[in-house]
């Protein structure tokens, strides 16, 4: 198996990446302004429906009876997709998703394909493998246009362009539609989205899209969108292929009254975002005659089998956890180096590569927790990230290493007082050369990791265990002269 | 074996031997049963219902007219002269008494996907609506509610619930068919979030209330 998450393998660590992105003011004005906005929004709706927590509890409740099913309700799910007229594919990873994919296009003959907006098609790098095959990918949400025109990276899983403003769409649209004239102004900017893009939704013949829900009692599937652009993506090409990770099961068409009442209030802020599409299978007479569904694991397996890390596979990819992340809100989601950012990006990016890549992301958190408060479907991300903070370490003991052998000689001091007070001492001496002005600023060597983000004070001339012997000595003299 | 086999029963042992371990822990999940102890019905009277809908639906910035039954085809009349449309194309199964004179005609089975690209509106009925959301659940006429500029719908009061689970329970009988929740018309708020009305679907969403 080849497990890919877009090019997270190969990005910089978090605290790398981060430390050049905070730099950017205009990114950070830009990710603030959004993110406010957001979270404004959100809890205005979030405290309307009265009965939030009870469809948290609910949801969280029907996402562990579906994983602790899933064999049964993926095969369920194909069942009734295929008795319904459509075609249901698996994918072990990235590569055979893509491969695929490509078959399909080729034996429907097409050249150009739409695409509704789907996270999971970046996880696997669909475009680049359309474009390696000839494929031309039309991104059609107005924020993956901006990304895809842009030649940018997705930012955010609901909003990827929330790190660009209105100046900078201008530019990229005027720059790859060819406009002489176009303003700043988002309804301008929209317009034009509009007029380039109704042309190929009429003539492109094969659509594209991911799902938010498979229901496995009809085999149908659930689309949540607001611009009109998913819904022309469903219903007016020839052939439809729909690319969806296998956590998106859900056992009935009943439970969408709990999942369509908490994903638009948290990620969007809105009572009900504008356009939901169910389909099942095909319809005759009514939209694409040809659907195929592509069911994805690339290492969700993985964890499936981690029970105390399971519980990421509830995300239903509403994106308020990025949204109130003090983390995020400051580095944005470029410095996470993977399309799943923020703090469910933080658990989901490793552990689809079996900790083996994007290692330094359970560290890019204060574990403040906000994001479990927020989270619709109740994961305990917090608990997740320290639990993967200790599969990390467990990892890194395991082999010899510069830190693991620190930790193991620092445990050998620790663990006995004698030792340690000789290390005091042994520090005390050791130190000079950097301390200036009453603090340490700069400390050589790995221990210089920590002292790049924070001054320390120097040991004092006298540790409080001397402190004490001294006090105490000096008390009994006391009591033996009274 | 074809391949695609191999990689189903792959995956599909992948997940029972996850489950075989994980369930031996304490987040393995309790049962069938899911407790459901969120809102299911309403415990509003119909006015406010009604009053609540309408309100959902002008804060989606929808055009929003009463009508009765005997005055519908008139209402219909007076919106479609308001936008100056002179020809609408109409929903299959949607009632011709209720088609005021004066006006061109086209059923949508009867119009290519071009003809309702340029068609100026659309008129169709709905099946449900949610006034807790200020959402119309359509049956079918996916692409005629979808192209034209813009889109009358017709919402008769008996069809209008207060609750998402009361509306998933009506629409469960068609749970098979086609389905589209409209939530005012088409928008976006990926710049700045900024909303903008109008990005690919219709720009104007014009409901007719009648009253029962």
């Amino acid at each position: 198996m080849n497990i890919r998450v877009g090019e997270a393998a190969e990005a910089p660590s978090f605290q790398k990446a981060a430390f050049t992105l905070l730099d950017d003011t205009q990114l950070r004005k830009n990710v603030r302004h959004a993110t406010d906005v957001i979270t404004g929004k959100r809890a205005i709706v979030v405290k309307e429906q009265q009965d939030w927590q009870q469809l948290r509890s609910t949801a969280s409740a029907i996402k562990q009876n579906t994983l602790a099913y899933l064999d049964e309700y993926l095969l369920k799910f194909e069942a009734a997709c295929t008795a319904a007229g459509g075609h249901v594919h698996w994918a072990s990873d990235a590569d055979e998703a893509n491969r695929i994919i490509v078959d399909l296009v080729k034996q429907y003959g097409g050249k150009e394909v739409i695409k509704v907006k789907t996270m999971t098609s970046d996880e696997i790098g669909l475009n680049k493998a359309f474009e390696a095959n000839g494929i031309i990918p039309h991104e059609t949400d107005l924020a993956d246009m901006i990304v895809q025109l842009g030649h940018d990276k997705p930012s955010h899983i609901v909003a990827p362009a929330l790190h660009k403003n209105r100046q900078q769409v201008r530019e990229i649209f005027m720059r790859e539609m060819g406009l002489s004239e176009l303003t700043d102004e988002p309804q301008d900017l929209t317009n034009a989205a509009r007029r380039y893009l109704r042309e190929k939704f009429l003539k492109v013949k094969i659509g594209f899209s991911g799902a938010n829900y498979l229901l496995a009692d009809t085999g149908g599937v659930c689309v949540v969108e607001s611009e009109g652009n998913g819904r022309m993506c469903l219903t007016l090409p020839d052939v439809l292929i729909t690319l969806a990770g296998i956590e998106k099961v859900i056992p009935s068409f009943r439970d969408l009254e709990v999942f369509l009442q908490l994903l638009p209030r948290s990620a969007t802020g809105e009572r009900m975002n504008p356009y939901n599409s169910l389909w099942t299978g095909v319809h005759k007479g009514d939209g694409p005659q040809h659907f195929h569904v592509v069911l994805l694991d690339n290492g969700r397996t993985r964890i499936l089998a981690d029970p105390e890390a399971r519980q990421t596979l509830h995300c239903i990819r509403c994106g308020a956890c990025l949204n109130t992340c003090p983390v995020y809100r400051q580095t944005g989601g470029h410095a996470y180096g993977s399309i799943y950012s923020g703090p469910i990006g933080a658990i989901v990016t490793p552990q689809l590569f079996d900790m083996q890549h994007s290692q330094s992301l359970p560290y890019a958190s204060s574990l403040c927790g906000a994001c479990y408060e927020v989270c619709p479907v109740k994961i305990n991300i917090p608990e997740v990230l320290i639990h993967l903070r200790g599969r990390v370490v467990r990892e890194q003991q395991s082999g010899a290493n510069l830190e693991g052998i620190g930790m193991k000689a620092m445990a050998r001091i620790f663990s006995s007082g004698r030792r340690f007070e000789a290390a005091q001492r042994l520090g005390h001496i050791g130190q000079w050369p950097f301390v200036s002005g009453g603090w340490v600023k700069h400390l050589p060597g790995m221990l210089g990791n920590w002292t790049a983000v924070r001054d320390m004070r120097p040991l004092p001339k006298q540790s409080f265990r001397s402190w004490w012997r001294e006090h105490e000595k000096a008390k009994k003299k006391e009591n033996a002269d009274a | 074996m074809p391949e695609a086999m191999t990689s189903r029963e792959a995956i599909l042992n992948r997940i029972r031997t996850a489950n075989t371990t994980a369930k031996t822990t304490a987040h393995a999940a309790e049962s069938q049963t899911i407790d459901r102890a969120y809102q299911q019905v309403t415990t509003l009277d119909r006015e406010t219902i009604l009053k609540i809908f309408l309100d959902h639906l002008h804060e989606y910035d929808a055009h929003v007219l009463e009508a009765k039954p005997d005055t519908l085809a008139a209402t219909i009349a007076e919106v479609l002269k308001s936008n100056n449309q002179k020809s609408v194309i109409v929903a299959n199964n949607f009632p011709e008494e209720n088609l005021p004179a004066g006006f061109m005609w086209q059923r949508e089975s009867q119009s290519t996907k071009d003809q309702l690209n340029i068609a100026a509106g659309a008129i169709s009925g709905c099946e449900v609506a949610i006034a807790h959301t200020g959402t119309i659940i359509l049956r079918s006429a996916r692409q005629l509610t979808l192209l034209p500029d813009r889109f009358l719908c017709i919402v008769y009061e008996h069809q209008i619930v207060d609750t998402v689970p009361e509306a998933i329970a009506r629409l469960e009988q068609y749970k098979t068919e086609p389905l589209t929740f409209v939530s005012g018309p088409s928008a976006t708020a990926d710049i700045e979030m900024t909303r903008i009305r109008g990005v690919h679907g219709p720009r104007f969403l014009d409901v007719i209330v009648v009253r029962d």
